[in-house]
Formats: C-alpha cells, structure tokens, sequence
C-alpha cells in the first residue's frame, strides 16, 4: 500500500482505511488505523491551541476545535517546524461566514503568531541610544532605522491589546473603543507589547518599509515622532541607524 | 567510515523540558546526560537557542530529530537536512538518533511517526536515507525501533531483521525503546523477549523507555498507545532488565513528552533506571 493512500485517509475521517493493515489475527486493521488519524488531528489541534491561546479562549473549546479541525486538514504543517505551524490560520478564520461578527479575531490571531515569531528570532544587540542621541538634526532627517529580527508591527482597527490580555486571564478591564495596533519586541528572552496610537503605528510602518524619518514623518505630520523613536528605544525594537553616504 | 563509539554515558537521561530547566542546573543527579528534539532547536535564536548552549556546557546532549522521514516514499527534504547539520555542527552532540517511520508525504507534515512494511523495498529506501544522512550530518547515527498498532500484511521481514539488515548496510547503530517493544508485541500477539532476544544488541547505542495508555480495539483486544503521558509501566521495567542483562550497561533515556510532570517525579522514573543500571554492576563477579 502507498503512503498516498495512508496519508489520504489520516486527514479525511470519511475516507474508508486503506486496506492491507491487519491486527495480529489478519483481520482489518479498523480502530488501530485510527491511533494515527487521532494521533495526527489532536497533535495538530494542540500545537494550533498552544501557538494561538487567546484565539482559542476568545472562540471557546468547541468552536475552536471545530475551526482548528478544519485548518489542519485542509493546511496541515509543510515543514516539521512545528514552531511556525499556524501562519495561515488567522486568515483562514477571517474567511469563516459565522465569524464575520468577530471581525477582531483575525488581529487577535495575527497578534500571537506574531508573538511567536518574535519569540524565536535571530538575537541581535539593540542600538545605543547614544548614537540616536548625538547625531546631527540634519544627519536624523535622513536617517533610517534598523530593526531587530525580533521587532513585529500589528497593525489592526481593533484593541485587540486589551482583548488579548482579558480572553487570558490578564486583566479584567473591558477593552477600549480605540484602536490598538500593537509593537511586539523582545529585550531578551520574552517578548513585550506595547500598544502604539494610530498615527505612529501607521509612522511606523513606514519606517519599517526603510523610508527615511523625514520622509516618514512627512507622511504621517500628526504622528509624534520624538515619542515613538522613545518607545522603540525603550522596547529595543531597532538595532542600529544609519545615514545612506550620498 | 564514521566514528562508531559511542559517547553518551552508560547512566540515566532524560527528554529535556524546558520547565525543568532550573531544578535540572541545580541538582541533576541522577541525570547525567539530556536528549532534545531536533526540530525544537531550529528557530532562529531566542530562548531555546541559549538554553541549550547552557546546557550543552555541562551536559552531553543527545539530538533526537522526529521530522526527517526517513521511511518516506518521496526524497528527504533538503533544508531539512540542512537544519539537521546546522544544529550538528554548532552543538557537536554526543549523540544523533531518528525514527524507522514517516511523517511527511508530498511536503505535508503529519507531525506523528507513521508505520512501514517491512519489504525489500523499504529497506533500499531506508538505507538510502540512512546513508544519506550520515553522510550530511558527518556522524553516525542510531535507529529507534517504532511501537506499532498494526501490521502490513505485505511485510517479509520481521522487525528485528529488518532493522539489523539496516544497522549492517549503513552502519548507524540502533535506538532501542524498550515501551515500544512492550507496546508492538501486546498490540500485534507476540514475545517481548522473543523480540529482544532477535535484535541486534551490540548495535544498540541508547534505551528508551516511556509511558503508555490502555485501550481496546472493536475486539476487545488489548490496544496500547505509547503516549509518553505517564510513568514507565512496571513490565517495562521488568523488560528493560531483560534487556540490560543481555547488553550491558546502556545510557538510559525517560521520555516524558506530554502531561510532562514537576521536575521530582521525572528525577524518580530517572533514579529507577538508574536501580536498573546499578544491578548491572553489583552482579559483575569480583
């Protein structure tokens, strides 16, 4: 028997078991053939509950295994990094028609794997903000920054910071009726959130697409600056600056 | 061809967790040696990374891969085995062991060790990606025997064969789970000790053992699932002294993988195999 054919019925439970799979006795393998189906379904349902545990706490048990059952076995994992299994999980979710209510669970679910890549990225030393401190005005005008492997940008409409920390348990506080596009970053080992105001996360993101400062704050003239190039120190979301000879 | 001794100590490990990370640095004993999963060691840097740097300072550390697919119809994936000798490479571990078993089919990972007939057919395939391996990393590797819930009706060889024609094509040594020798031979109706006594033993470079759940089949056959959720079964133990008796002193691997427990009752199944061990040597004639 090919592993096509094993494979094709580990994920669909409707799909009759391959034949040529016995017990001891030469008769039909049956119930033994699923330990691997149940084997394959709950180790890929755990690691998308792991990865995603806000989602699943903000979707409740039923629901969330439901959808997770559905993701793994239309996506189930193309590569043995279990780490990074999940990265399609919050659009899958945002194209569920009974879930167009909760339109914030995408973000929500952006935000944590987003949490997870930051927690396994490269280590990179954080910029000194001596160097932010004395470069030359004119010389920070063209400036553009470097961010660590570790620094993501969520961008949202929803305060999916707040709805995050209250679906696990971390505060009690309902969410604000503002948006929270949050900076995830990681000083060391655990990453942090720190939840920007609209007009310097959109700064920001600019300045993630490598536009100079003056280029980026042109863009976005409300957006205060001077208080996001402190937070970004702060959190040591950049490793270096540096102005382009011309 | 590659160096065949073998460099983790004939004493107690354990399947590292990083919960236990603290009580492991401050009192390890009995442990004297920790196993990883490969494929927990790949990201890029953070935590994991430096953890293991600490710990391969004051350990030997045995590196367990459990997604290359060995047994695959389809060819092992190239920056898999890339990963693989990159984590070789910086962390020179005393050891590298893999599964006779598959777990991806056409770039989709199952993310289980899913089973193979025993045919000749396999075992070219087998070997090929032993060989191929082997040749990546630099190293020799070891073969752990699977815990099976079924049998190919196609299958020619028995299990201990097949994986001794394997250990003698290649060269890689062999992993032997003694849980996964007491869960084969009550879900297939066979001698756990016949099986032991058929297996290449002086190939044999590492043991593990694990806990396994209980269940029937639509029978009410036994059906015994190697779950690594609990403590060794107490015929395991028995098992592991059959096994040990016939060796020799072996390094000793509890593998605690999910409902992973406080760090004392891991350093206990740890003191248990080390019991096991000790026997050895208080049998030795003076």
């Amino acid at each position: 028997m090919s592993q096509t054919a094993f494979n094709a019925a580990l994920l669909d439970p409707t799909a009759d078991r391959p034949v040529g799979l016995s017990d001891s006795q030469g008769r039909p393998a049956g119930k033994r053939f699923d330990v691997y189906r149940n084997n394959v379904t709950v180790s890929l349902r755990e690691a998308l509950e792991t990865g995603f545990p806000a989602t699943a706490r903000l979707l409740g048990e039923q629901n969330f295994n439901a959808i997770a059952t559905g993701y793994l076995r239309a996506n189930p994992p193309s590569s043995p990094l279990m780490m990074l299994y999940g990265g399609g999980f919050p659009r899958y979710i945002a194209a569920i028609p009974a879930l167009a209510k909760l339109a914030y669970l995408r973000d929500v679910a952006r935000l944590e794997y987003a949490l997870r890549q930051s927690y396994h990225a490269e280590d990179a030393p954080a910029l000194d903000p001596a160097k932010l401190a004395t470069m030359a005005p004119e010389k920070l005008n063209n400036a553009r920054l470097t961010f660590a492997p570790a620094t993501q940008l969520v961008l949202t409409e929803w305060p999916i910071h707040a709805i995050r920390a209250k679906a696990l348990g971390e505060t009690d506080e309902n969410p604000p009726g503002v948006a929270q596009p949050t900076l995830v970053t990681r000083p060391e080992f655990d990453p942090i959130l720190t939840p920007l105001p609209a007009d310097q996360a959109a700064l920001l993101a600019d300045l993630m697409r490598d536009k100079t400062l003056a280029e980026a704050s042109t863009l976005h003239p409300g957006a205060d600056l001077g208080q996001l190039l402190g937070t970004l120190l702060a959190s040591m979301a950049l490793t270096d600056i540096h102005v382009e000879d011309t | 061809m590659f160096d065949q001794s073998n460099h983790l100590p004939a004493l107690p490990g354990v399947g590292y967790k990083p919960q236990h990370y603290s009580d492991l640095v401050a009192d390890p004993a009995p442990v004297g040696w920790l196993e990883i999963h490969a494929e927990n060691y790949m990201g890029a840097g953070g935590r994991p990374i430096a953890q293991l740097k600490q710990l391969s300072e004051r350990f030997p550390i045995s590196v367990h891969g459990v997604g290359l697919s060995i047994g695959g119809e389809g060819s092992l994936d190239p920056d898999h085995l890339s990963r693989l000798k990159h984590l070789c490479d910086w962390l020179n571990p005393a050891s590298f062991s893999e599964h006779l078993a598959w777990s991806t089919h056409e770039s989709a990972f199952m993310n289980d060790l899913l089973p193979l007939p025993y045919t000749e057919a396999t075992l070219q395939r087998v070997c090929d990606h032993v060989n191929q391996l082997q040749d990546t990393i630099g190293r020799r590797m070891l073969l752990e025997n699977p815990s099976s819930y079924l049998a190919f009706d196609e299958s020619t060889y028995e299990e201990p064969a097949f994986l001794s024609e394997v250990s003698k094509r290649t060269g890689c040594g062999l992993l032997l789970d003694v849980n996964n020798i007491f869960v084969s031979a009550t879900n297939l109706n066979y001698s756990p000790q016949a099986y032991v006594d058929a297996f290449d033993l002086a190939k044999v470079g590492e043991i593990h053992l694990g806990g396994h759940d209980e269940d029937e089949d639509e029978h009410g056959a036994p059906l015994l699932i190697d779950s690594h959720g609990r403590e060794v079964a107490d015929p395991v133990w028995t098992l592991l002294d059959y096994v040990l008796d016939r060796s020799g002193p072996l390094p000793t691997l509890i593998e605690w993988d999910t409902d992973v427990p406080e760090w004392p009752v891991l350093a206990e199944e740890a003191r248990r195999a080390q019991a096991a061990l000790n026997k050895l040597h208080a049998q030795v004639p003076a």
